[in-house]
């Protein structure tokens, strides 16, 4: 049911019955890597292209998540996926053997949360029984279609961010089983003439400041409420900004705020500057870490609010700005 | 929020964090000097063995942009390169490099329409600029011969 | 001592060509093709006006290794054959001059992709 600015109340409170994440190397040895389904010493996944082993660690990311859920391809409705590359590429390339319809998305580090709350409402409006979400990235596939060849020596600025290689698949469905999803809030395009495409922080953290306040103010609710307000990957820079931002209101949310770019990686031993970015970086945290937790219990009650810089490399050198958004879904114990 | 993008520039100015100066100037300085002494050690050998100022000056620059180009295969240059910044990007070295990676990388695509097609894609603006200068230079150079 | 000299100042020249190119990359927004493309326009110039060859001859490798080095040869190139074709060298030098080093960046890229797998920064 639509609150009102693009928050919608989800009044069945569909559940994630299953959830599952697939990280590449640098994944596993950060400090969340013990997390993880699925981890691999071999980015390439055996496959001949960067696209293609993307394309595997999001199949292998779906499929895991199927088999802890018991569920088999029948049982799944819809499928709702994305990742950054153009046309989607990773995403069509995993669900081509599926016969699941299928929904490709793009809004490209925050697609974790823009899947998640598609599927979250068609649950809820029994458009589905059973929806996945799904998405991914690969650095290596987005280094190449974005800024160099991987064996390029460029030196990276330190307010650059690393793309991550993973990802992560939730499957909604309209049990009575926590994490439920109370309410999601549909992101604005934020542009706030951000051209450095080498600080995609700064670019997002305007749209991560609009989408949670928005969100709090349309269900009355407090930073106070949440145990978690989780951002997708901001990194340092933008959490920082972000912070900055609520301060002028007068709220401050560091005491329950964290970045999943800043959880994903240790900043200290690996070279990842602001921290981690990309689809996979929020979809494997929420998917390994945060979703288990809510599960658990350990976490009552979680805003994640994955963002993405639109960033087009065409535009960007047309001297463009970068627009950022930010899609928020709660989650809750109960 | 009520915010112009100048005041978010400046927010943004303040949460970004510059570049460690006092690493990145003197680790330029010394991996850019010592590739440039690399360069000097071949020339004085290639002249040793009794090539001309040219030719031991063009045999140097094929032997390091062979380097690179190695070094970049087995995925070294790009390791070197974070710590060398401009130190390995201004040298041949870096322009071999700057070659060779899209080569590589692009064989994915084909070997005529992937490594051939991209091979300069960041090289190629060095060359058309470079090139267009020099015929610029020469025409001037013609003119004043006829004056 | 001569010896020590010689590579002492290829050393310090070259790592201060490098050294401008860095303050370049931290201090400004240009892209290191930008930078790449003004050292070869600037070694083009500083080769035409004459005010190149003085620095090589100080300082040798530390002077023909940077790309200015090669926007230097170029130059080079274009003024030998200026003087022997008239306006046709003006065509003919710079590529003539910069041939060693562009195709041996193009025979060991080809070489190269070839015989060795693509990269993966991540492992």
């Amino acid at each position: 049911m639509l609150i009102k600015d693009g928050t919608i109340a989800l009044d069945s409170l569909p559940s994630v019955t299953a959830y599952a994440s697939a990280v590449g190397k640098m994944e596993s040895e950060g400090p969340l890597g013990k997390c993880f389904d699925f981890t691999t010493q071999d980015n390439t996944l055996g496959e001949v292209s960067w696209e293609k082993s993307e394309s595997k660690l999001q199949q292998i990311a779906f499929n895991t998540a199927l088999s802890k859920g018991r569920f088999s391809q029948k049982d799944i409705d819809v499928m709702f996926a994305g990742d950054l590359l153009n046309q989607c590429v990773s995403s069509s390339g995993g669900a081509k053997d599926t016969e699941i319809p299928f929904v490709g998305l793009f809004g490209a580090c925050s697609t974790m949360a823009e899947s998640l709350a598609l599927a979250s409402i068609f649950v809820d409006s029994k458009a589905a029984n059973n929806a996945a979400a799904v998405t991914s990235s690969h650095f290596c596939s987005a280094e190449r279609q974005f800024r160099f060849p991987v064996n390029y020596g460029g030196q990276r600025t330190p307010t650059a961010q690393w793309t991550a290689t993973a990802a992560g698949c939730a499957i909604v469905s309209s049990h009575c089983k926590p994490p439920y999803i109370r309410s999601v809030t549909i992101g604005k395009i934020n542009d706030m003439g951000v051209t450095d495409a080498n600080n995609m922080g700064a670019a997002m953290a305007a749209a991560a400041y609009d989408t949670i306040s928005r969100h709090l103010a349309n269900t009355a609710q407090q930073v106070s409420d949440f145990d978690l307000i989780l951002t997708g990957d901001l990194g340092q820079v933008g959490s920082d900004m972000l912070k900055e931002l609520f301060k002028r209101d007068g709220v401050d949310i560091s005491a329950v705020h964290n970045d999943c770019g800043l959880m994903l990686y240790d900043r200290e031993k690996q070279d990842v500057h602001a921290g981690g970015s990309g689809c996979g970086c929020s979809a494997s945290v929420l998917c390994g870490c945060i979703l288990k937790q809510i599960e658990q219990g350990t976490l009552k009650n979680v805003l994640f609010a994955a963002t993405g810089a639109l960033m087009s490399p065409t535009i960007n050198q047309q001297g463009e700005s970068i627009p950022g958004i930010s899609h928020a879904v709660q989650l809750s114990a109960q | 929020m009520k915010m112009t993008t100048a005041e978010y520039d400046r927010l943004t100015k303040k949460a970004s964090p510059n570049t460690k100066l006092y690493l990145t100037l003197p680790k330029a300085f010394v991996i850019g000097g010592l590739i440039c002494c690399l360069g000097q050690a071949l020339f004085n050998l290639y002249s040793y063995w009794g090539l001309n100022e040219m030719n031991a000056r063009s045999v140097t620059s094929i032997t390091l942009v062979f380097f690179s180009a190695f070094l970049t295969g087995f995925g070294l240059y790009d390791k070197i390169a974070k710590h060398g910044g401009a130190g390995t990007l201004v040298p041949i070295t870096g322009f071999a490099n700057s070659v060779v990676a899209p080569a590589l990388e692009f064989k994915t695509e084909g070997f005529v329409l992937g490594t051939a097609a991209k091979i300069f894609i960041i090289a190629g603006p060095v060359i058309v600029y470079g090139i267009a200068a020099s015929v610029i230079y020469g025409i001037i150079l013609y003119l004043f011969q006829l004056m | 001592m001569e010896m020590f000299m010689e590579y002492f100042w290829a050393f310090v020249i070259g790592g201060a060509f490098c050294l401008v190119g860095q303050l370049l990359i931290d201090l400004t927004k240009l892209t290191p093709a930008r930078i790449l493309v003004a050292y070869v326009v600037a070694g083009v110039v500083l080769g035409g006006c004459g005010v190149y060859e003085p620095i090589v001859e100080f300082a040798g490798a530390g002077a023909t290794v940077p790309l200015t080095g090669f926007g230097y040869t170029l130059a080079e190139g274009v003024k030998k054959a200026v003087a022997e074709d008239g306006l046709l060298g003006a065509f003919t030098g710079g590529f003539t001059a910069g041939a060693a080093g562009l195709t041996a960046a193009v025979v060991f890229g080809i070489i190269v992709a070839l015989c060795f797998k693509r990269g993966d920064k991540t492992s």
